[in-house]
């Protein structure tokens, strides 16, 4: 038998045309001090470049043509998402698709053409997929009670404060549905921030204290989304981590090319050099997985090779921007070590993206059980 | 290049494969090389040698070469079928390695028609062992600094100096040679010759090495003022840099004018994995072990992320931002994974893991421990890893030597 079965790889002339345009916006709309300016703002983000990424058509990708989408599916968001992360650019994109992905998926008609062209034209939506810090537990224990009101807490919800929608996983007379919640319904007290390691972006615990939603979701589909999703999730992140950890090689090298010790560029010391390859390697295979997995993703339920290639994915990406990151601040020496570097940034971003929707154990112990049972 | 029709291509996998099953060779009884750097005994030797010349008298080695000097005269396609067969039927290698995949294009793609009408028809057939001369005793990594010395004197040249690493040195009819004929030049590179030696000319004699696995497989080879014909130069003198770096380009895996053939027997994560029974940790199957299953899932990435980094070097878009990189660090990529891996699986056999070739109670009689030992072979030779890793920290991260 073959263990590493799958190798397919398509990257269609959309996605090329989205990876150029994307990267160029980037690189001219999100440079280091647009990102260093809203570090302390409270969205995270400014509004107005939002406006420019909702008229690029960015928050429907992935949507159909018959909600306002482009009609181009998840492998079209991928290539956006790594210019996006090689830039820093967070906005709350990520959490958008993912909820669009979420009621999509889900198959609720009627959710679907109230939500779905909405959110295409850049109303902000997000899932509140913790109750605690573990996501390996699935555990649900927010419930909807016999009136209809929502009662619960999630944690680590991520653009919540600047969200409309909150899609909110309850379980009803002990089945799971997902509530979706308007946030003008919810007490200003109700959505506490975070402080986060990584101040580019917002992620808030959100207390739900009999609170009508304005639908609910409870078709048969939704099971299958919920499990889906996250390793959509896993995906997108695992395609910005690879354009952060890219940037993030490509400041320390140009540090190492003009830094001076002892009468040497410090880049031509081996010692400096041979880790940079480490990571450029790791950075590669990163990249190969990611886009691997896009060209396995359709509209339909994830099949078991969709499922691996998005979990090698995450695993391999997030762990190549914590090395990436790690060395960055070491090898600026002194000046890693101060907040003015810019090292600082990929590694809280690192930080957070390790563990967003899973880290690469979590990820590993899961393939493990693919692969070798 | 020609077109070939897919049924027909498909009809002829059918073919060979029928021909493989058919023809494979029983056990010896005695271990086979799993490359050609592994060839240490006249046994071995003799075996291989009418292996190669069997698959090559069916038709299966050479396809793609001229039919006047011993090919096929087919598309490359068909070779590429016959060799993609030949490692999954599991048959022995063609270990005539540095004639068939290296010294054979350079003869066919440079060569005059005298040098392709002498040599190449050998080398399909076996009956001419190659092998090469590059690397010497002081210059290992830094090939352009070889000090042999060639002087032309009337017919011949007189050759004076030691290679080493020379694989089946003490088998080869032919090496190819890289000799300094003028040690006097501005620039080192320019001083090199390039020469296709015969190796029974008196003066020069060679030494088997004895490697780390007890085996042999190279030599040291020594030339005192060894006197070969003069028609051996290669092009002119002077030409030798240029001739070496081409045939480099071919031992580093361009694969246009190779002659085919099973070049080694690759071990793969599925070899490993697929021959762990009855192996148990803690009482338990290996594969139930949380460490072990962890250790696994991270082999097995870093193979499939080689092979998706060749299928991702073929999409232009998704690799303009390290131009090279990917082909630059497969051989790095490829030997280290190698190494560890086979390395990994001697820890998978507990107390068994001490165990070597020879011992009746070694697992599948010691192949894994012989075959870590050999990996170096492969993250040595060619370019250590390091030298590798300068190569790509210089021209794909453009960091400072």
């Amino acid at each position: 038998m073959s263990y590493i079965g799958n190798t397919d790889m398509s990257f269609g002339e959309e996605q090329a045309m989205l990876l150029d345009v994307a990267n160029q916006f980037c690189r001219e709309q999100s440079p280091v001090s647009t990102v260093r300016a809203q570090l302390d703002s409270d969205t995270g983000f400014d509004a107005d470049l939002w406006q420019q990424m909702v008229e690029l058509g960015w928050c429907g990708i992935s949507l159909p043509e018959a909600y306002g989408g482009a009609g181009l599916g998840m492998s079209a968001v991928v290539p956006v998402l790594e210019s996006m992360g090689r830039s820093l650019l967070a906005t709350p994109l990520l959490s958008t698709t993912l909820a669009a992905q979420l009621l999509l998926r889900s198959a609720d008609s009627s959710a679907c053409e109230t939500f779905l062209p909405a959110i295409a034209s850049g109303e902000v939506a997000t899932v509140a997929w913790l109750e605690n810090p573990d996501w390996g537990d699935t555990e649900i224990t927010s419930v909807i009670d016999d009136s209809g009101l929502l009662h619960g807490a999630k944690v680590h919800v991520a653009d919540a404060a600047v969200a409309r929608w909150l899609l909110v996983p309850a379980r009803r007379e002990g089945q799971v549905v997902l509530a979706v919640v308007e946030t003008s319904e919810l007490a200003p007290e109700a959505i506490v921030p975070h402080t986060l390691i990584d101040e580019t972006r917002r992620a808030a615990t959100v207390h739900f204290d009999a609170i009508k939603p304005l639908t609910l979701v409870a078709t048969e589909a939704l099971a299958q989304s919920m499990g889906d999703v996250p390793l959509l999730g896993a995906l997108l992140v695992a395609a910005e981590a690879t354009g952060t950890s890219a940037a993030c090689l490509d400041t320390t090298v140009e540090y190492l090319k003009t830094r001076k010790q002892f009468g040497k560029l410090i880049g031509s010391y081996q010692a400096l050099k041979h880790p940079c390859v480490d990571i450029l390697n790791n950075l590669e295979s990163s990249r190969s997985f990611v886009y691997h997995a896009a060209s396995l993703i359709t509209d339909g339920p994830l099949e078991h090779d969709a499922e691996v290639a998005c979990r090698m994915a995450k695993a391999q990406a997030t762990d190549t921007l914590l090395h990436a990151s790690d060395r960055a601040v070491q090898f600026h020496g002194g000046m890693g070590f101060t907040y003015e570097c810019d090292a600082q940034l990929y590694i809280r971003r690192a930080q957070w993206s390790r563990q967003q929707f899973g880290d690469a154990l979590h990820h590993r112990k899961r393939l493990a059980a693919l692969l070798l049972d | 290049m020609s077109t070939v029709d897919s049924t027909e291509l498909e009809a002829f996998r059918q073919d060979v494969a029928a021909w493989m099953r058919d023809n494979k060779p029983a056990d010896p009884g005695f271990l086979l090389p799993q490359s050609f750097m592994e060839v240490g005994s006249e046994q071995q030797l003799d075996f291989l040698r009418e292996w190669q010349h069997k698959v090559w008298s069916a038709g299966y080695l050479g396809m793609a070469w001229p039919k006047e000097f011993g090919g096929g005269g087919v598309a490359a396609a068909f070779q590429s079928v016959a060799d993609q067969e030949m490692a999954r039927a599991g048959v022995p290698i063609c270990f005539n390695v540095i004639g068939l995949g290296w010294a054979g294009p350079l003869i066919l793609h440079r060569g005059t028609e005298e040098e392709k009408a002498r040599y190449l028809k050998g080398i399909l057939t076996a009956e001419d062992i190659w092998c090469q001369g590059f690397s010497e005793p002081d210059h290992g990594s830094d090939l352009g600094n070889a000090q042999t010395r060639a002087v032309r004197d009337g017919d011949d040249f007189v050759v004076n100096g030691s290679k080493i690493w020379t694989t089946m040195g003490n088998f080869a009819r032919y090496m190819i040679l890289l000799a300094r004929t003028n040690p006097d030049t501005p620039r080192k590179y320019d001083g090199l010759s390039f020469f296709l030696s015969p190796m029974d000319v008196p003066g020069i004699e060679t030494r088997p090495i004895r490697k780390i696995t007890g085996e042999y497989g190279f030599t040291e080879t020594f030339f005192t003022d060894a006197r070969i014909p003069a028609d051996c130069l290669m092009g002119e003198e002077g030409e030798g840099w240029k001739i070496a770096m081409q045939t480099l380009q071919y031992e580093r895996g361009a694969e246009a004018g190779a002659a085919g053939g099973l070049a080694f027997v690759r071990t793969t994560i599925d070899d490993m994995i697929n021959e762990l029974d009855g192996l148990t940790r803690d009482g338990e199957p290996v594969l139930q072990d949380a460490q072990v299953r962890d250790e696994l899932v991270q082999l097995i990435m870093a193979e499939k992320a080689i092979s998706l980094g060749d299928r991702r070097n073929r999409i232009n878009a998704l690799n303009t931002d390290y131009p090279f990189s990917l082909a630059l660090s497969r051989k790095l990529r490829w030997t280290e994974h190698t190494r560890h891996m086979r390395q990994f699986a001697i820890g998978l056999q507990g107390a068994a893991g001490s165990l070597y070739v020879g011992d009746n109670q070694a697992r599948q009689g010691g192949f894994w421990q012989r075959a870590y030992f050999n990996s170096f072979s492969a993250t040595i030779g060619g370019g250590t890893s390091q030298v590798q890793a300068n190569i790509i920290a210089e021209h794909v991260l453009g960091l400072p030597k």
